[in-house]
């Protein structure tokens, strides 16, 4: 797999499975299991340092920057206004223009404000922000954001955390048919086989945070869904047999008795 | 840190209330803090600070200064 590499925006990475960080026990346990993803591009929050308590250590002395690539998220901006303020700040805090863009539309559902997504999107080009939309399974949206500028797209399979699979594999399948741009399947997964069956659906990546963090064992999970992950992409590369209704025999008639 | 009288000046950090020596720039204030500055985004009255201003930024009573960095997030949490 090595000559299987993922590019966005001219950069390579290698794994195509990327992890969250949140809802960990502790960072000795992120740290774990990262590592045993496999994953080289793991996500992050942007939120305001504790200054009342300076004991807490710090995600980035677990999680090397220079060995991985940190992709900070706007998760928990539910407007245009919050999503380019902390996408500014991300950037002011590291190293990278990279930012995943989120600008949620409901707290119940999570699901993105689509139409406020576009907009921020739009900000964040501008300034020069390598914008990778965290958007909904809807392949209009998902075309409207690379005609923008958008070098990935990442579709959720299924409300943030909620482990229920790809939803809407016809709406998945349009979306890779027609969007010409690298697919990351974003949120929902719950288990190896969702993440497998979107890379054989042909996805470039599958993100995901609970369905890892929230295992029983997670570093194991994490080493699951690395495989998973693996298994699915190669399955696609190779192509599957069609579906067929009726049997076809495998072993020869020609030599029986 | 807890500075009075005259050479005081009352500030908001991360949206606490603080009170500190008169003319402390952003860098002393985060040393005063315990932040180590190449983790960190400032945010001071709104606008992004360059890391290269935080030497020289000196604070003025009543400023808003929003000090941020990464935490563990996939994308669940809410701000």
């Amino acid at each position: 797999m090595a000559d299987d590499r993922l590019t966005i925006a001219g950069r390579e990475f290698k794994s195509r499975l990327w992890v969250g960080t949140g809802k960990y026990k502790d960072f000795v346990e992120t740290k774990k299991a990262i590592e045993a993803s496999g994953a080289d591009v793991v996500t992050v929050a942007v939120r305001r340092v504790n200054i009342t308590d300076r004991s807490k250590e710090n995600l980035l002395d677990y999680i090397d920057p220079k060995k991985y690539t940190i992709l900070p998220n706007t998760a928990g901006c539910y407007t245009v206004e919050d999503a380019v303020r902390y996408s500014r700040l991300a950037r002011a805090a590291g190293v990278s223009d990279l930012v995943k863009l989120e600008v949620i539309g409901d707290e119940k559902t999570l699901f993105p404000d689509t139409a406020g997504l576009i907009e921020a999107a739009k900000i964040l080009i501008k300034e020069g922000f390598v914008v990778l939309p965290y958007t909904n399974d809807d392949p209009i949206v998902a075309k409207k954001l690379v005609d923008i500028g958008c070098p990935a797209v990442m579709p959720l399979a299924a409300p943030i955390g909620s482990g229920l699979g790809i939803r809407n594999p016809y709406n998945l399948k349009i979306i890779l048919e027609t969007v010409k741009v690298p697919i990351i399947v974003d949120a929902g997964v719950g288990t190896a086989s969702d993440a497998a069956l979107a890379m054989e659906y042909g996805a470039d990546a599958v993100l995901m945070n609970t369905a890892i963090a929230g295992a029983k064992d997670p570093i194991m999970m994490a080493e699951a869904m690395k495989y998973a992950v693996e298994a699915g992409r190669l399955a696609y590369k190779a192509g599957r047999i069609p579906r067929k209704l009726y049997a076809t025999a495998s072993s020869p008639i020609e030599g029986m008795l | 840190m807890l500075a009075r009288g005259l050479d005081a000046m009352r500030i908001q950090v991360n949206g606490e209330k603080r009170t500190l020596a008169a003319g402390v720039t952003v860098a002393g204030l985060l040393t005063e803090l315990d932040i180590r500055p190449d983790r960190v985004a400032v945010e001071l009255n709104l606008s992004i600070l360059d890391r290269s201003e935080f030497e020289r930024r000196s604070l003025q009573e009543g400023d808003r200064i929003e000090i941020i960095s990464f935490i563990g997030g996939g994308a669940r949490e809410r701000a």
